[in-house]
């Protein structure tokens, strides 16, 4: 059997294929963060409750409206923007002008309280939800055992990343936005409604969220700290590709999702931490991370 | 004014005596429920043992000879640092009298040391590991529901026996999946069989496809999970969608509770087959006693841990009674001497070693398929009752100080 670093290639390919699941969601996290971070300057803490309350949306409407996944896919980021676009209006949007720490704090005040008011109605042991029928069993790649479920994820990620950071860096909105956050008063005066566009903009990362929960919902228990669980690598993803930058963070959650992947092999007892190390190594070499401009 | 000073005194002095005289210390018995009330252990121990442990002073009528009863709980969110400060205070300056379920090792033996050099009496129903009744055994300390040892016995046995030989461990990264992991290839190894490998996974952890994939490899018949909670329930959910059981394999989950199969859902834990100290819906005595439980819970059912605190402190209730003091020792050595028989149905057979082992009978038990199950939370068929001395490490095997050899 042929080798690569002393494993074997075939159990390789199929661990550089799950470290690539696996960066879907650390991508699609990271989108979102780095999306309000980028134009909103806030440190959305509260991100990781809101990809739990995309899976939440999507069993409750499963058990109680028999809402099937691909309407939860369609329903639940909507349902988790408004709320967002909520807290926006009425907390967040009074802390533009402060320090980030106070962003940072109010939402991670709020990400307690929404885990705290899930784990009371649901308890924390967490709830079951199938995988939709149309994307059961999988394929034999030969060299690993790939669910199809998992195939689609990388897919949805993949369209939603790529969907986004154009979106953001070749249309004339994402134009907008960007001038915004640069010089909101200039753009004002252009006559754009600068205030809506934001609240627009944090409803879109929290939605991204919200889609990433549904995705995960099938594969991970569906329980109220499921996103606390994520939320601090995905902000250590952030950090690591350059806070604020879309391409950054799609790219650094793809790569360390494999990185801790082969940890997984090569040293299982690491790939809890691997992805800090890298974080710390960045941060002393390059601290405005792998893809930010300036410091 | 001098006179009345000394009156005073000679009146506090007469007052303190009186209380030393007293069966009960401030007249007043409290057992204070340290458990986890946020964390994830709250579904399997938690509020419901808070409960446990209050139907079971209400059964026993709210008074032991005549002085009154009281429940007292906390959270000590699985640290041990906290549940050892909180039991210092509950001891020290809110005459805490003894303290039920403390899930979690750390936490347990935390609260271990502070009761042992108290002389409080300690009634661990959550925790797992089997230390608690070997180096760490105290004279006022009790290990009630299950243990490593007897989870290993129940499952590795039965799994061997069938023709599971060869198995490979997911284990968590801690003292709890070391110790577990150790009992099970312990079991195995006696048995003929082999292991194959280990992977030790971060605690807690998300994803667990890399680590299934290796055991996949591996080529192992069993893939042993030496994990508890949510990390059972995404490798047993990521198992199945990598079609692992599928393949052939098949997991063995070494500490599977109630509420982590209710978690799972039939469809995906379905076969799979556990060992467990208790299952509400064996018999009449446990439906009746779970039904009142129940109840009060939105209509969940017990874990083994809520059982298992509400027998350990009705247990303690009657030991009190028949000390006719709260003297740590004295009631230790009743609840030693007492049979062990509540309305709950839990402790089968039970009795308390020297160790402080209570040692009752197990159930080896298998997940129904959906078709079977008759209505919510029917999850179980039992395969078989292991008797209690052949579920629990042997007495002449503890390294617990109070042992005579």
């Amino acid at each position: 059997m042929m080798t690569l670093f002393g494993i074997p290639t075939a159990a390789l390919f199929g661990q550089l294929l799950l470290g690539l699941i696996n960066g879907a969601f650390y991508a699609m996290l990271s989108l979102g963060l780095a999306l309000i971070f980028g134009l909103l300057n806030i440190i959305n803490f509260s991100h990781g409750a809101q990809y739990m309350m995309g899976a939440f949306v999507a069993w409750l409407g499963l058990t109680y409206l028999g809402a099937n996944y691909w309407v939860a896919l369609a329903l639940a980021p909507v349902i988790v923007a408004a709320f967002g676009i909520v807290l926006e209006r009425t907390m967040l949007s009074r802390l533009y002008k402060l320090d980030h720490l106070y962003g940072l704090l109010l939402t991670f005040g709020l990400a307690l309280i929404i885990e705290g008011f899930f784990r009371q109605l649901y308890g924390i042991s967490g709830m079951p939800y199938a995988v939709p029928k149309e994307l059961a069993g999988g394929w034999n790649l030969g060299f690993m055992y790939l669910p199809i479920y998992r195939a689609w994820v990388v897919f949805a990620s993949l369209v939603l990343c790529i969907g986004t950071w154009l979106l953001i860096e070749k249309t004339k909105l994402g134009a907008y936005l960007r001038a915004a956050t640069e010089n909101p008063a200039l753009v004002q005066a252009f006559g754009i409604n600068v205030p809506v566009m934001i609240t627009l903009t944090y409803g879109f990362g929290v939605a991204l969220a919200a889609f990433a929960g549904v995705l995960a919902a099938p594969i991970y228990s569906v329980n109220p700290l499921m996103g606390s669980n994520l939320i601090i690598v995905v902000f250590a993803v952030v950090v690591i590709g350059g806070m604020g930058s879309i391409m950054g963070s799609i790219v650094t959650g793809f790569m360390l999702g494999i990185l801790e992947g082969l940890t997984k092999v090569v040293y299982p007892e690491a790939a809890g931490t691997v992805i800090f190390m890298v974080m710390v190594i960045v941060l002393l070499i390059k601290p405005a991370g792998l893809f930010g401009k300036g410091a | 004014m001098l006179k009345k000073a000394l009156i005073g005194a000679v009146a506090l002095t007469a007052l303190t005596a009186a209380q030393a005289q007293a069966q009960y210390s401030e007249n007043k018995i409290k057992i204070g429920v340290l458990t986890d009330l946020s964390g994830t252990y709250s579904d399997l121990a938690g509020k419901g043992a808070i409960l446990a442990a209050q139907m079971a002073v209400e059964d026993f009528g709210g008074k032991v000879n005549g002085v009154p009863v009281e429940i007292v709980s906390a959270d000590h969110q699985n640290k041990a640092d906290i549940a050892s400060s909180i039991a210092r205070k509950w001891y020290d300056a809110e005459g805490v009298d003894a303290i039920a379920e403390l899930v979690t090792t750390a936490a347990a033996v935390a609260v271990r040391e502070v009761s042992k050099e108290k002389g409080k009496i300690d009634l661990v129903s959550g925790a797992a590991s089997t230390p608690l009744t070997n180096d760490k055994c105290s004279p006022t300390g009790f290990h009630w529901t299950y243990d490593t040892y007897a989870l290993a016995n129940g499952t590795a046995n039965a799994v061997v026996k069938t023709g599971g030989k060869s198995w490979y461990f997911l284990t968590a990264d801690y003292a709890f999946g070391h110790n577990l992991q150790a009992q099970t290839e312990r079991v195995v190894k006696a048995n003929g069989g082999e292991v194959k490998g280990a992977v030790k996974h971060p605690f807690p952890n998300s994803d667990f496809s890399s680590f299934l994939l290796q055991a996949q490899s591996s080529g192992a018949q069993i893939i042993g999970l030496a994990n508890a909670g949510a990390d059972t329930i995404n490798a047993i959910k990521q198992a199945k969608e990598f079609g692992i059981t599928q393949g052939g394999q098949s997991l063995a989950g070494l500490l599977v509770f109630i509420t982590d199969v209710h978690s799972l859902g039939l469809e995906t834990a379905q076969g799979m087959m556990l060992t467990t100290g208790y299952y509400w819906n064996r018999d009449d005595e446990t439906r009746a006693w779970s039904k009142r439980w129940s109840a009060k819970m939105d209509g969940k059912m017990p874990s083994m841990v809520h059982a298992g605190t509400y027998s350990s402190v009705m247990h303690y209730l009657k030991a009190l009674a028949a000390a006719k003091t709260d003297d740590g020792i004295k009631v230790a050595d009743q609840m030693r001497a007492l049979p062990i028989k509540d309305a709950s149905g839990f402790a089968v057979n039970g009795k308390i070693r020297a160790d402080g082992r209570m040692v009752h009978d197990m159930y080896l038990a298998q997940v129904k398929k959906p078709s079977e199950s008759k209505g919510p939370w029917d999850y179980y068929n039992i395969v078989r009752t292991i008797p209690g001395d052949d579920a629990y490490q042997p007495l002449a095997e503890s390294t617990c100080a109070l042992v005579k050899k």
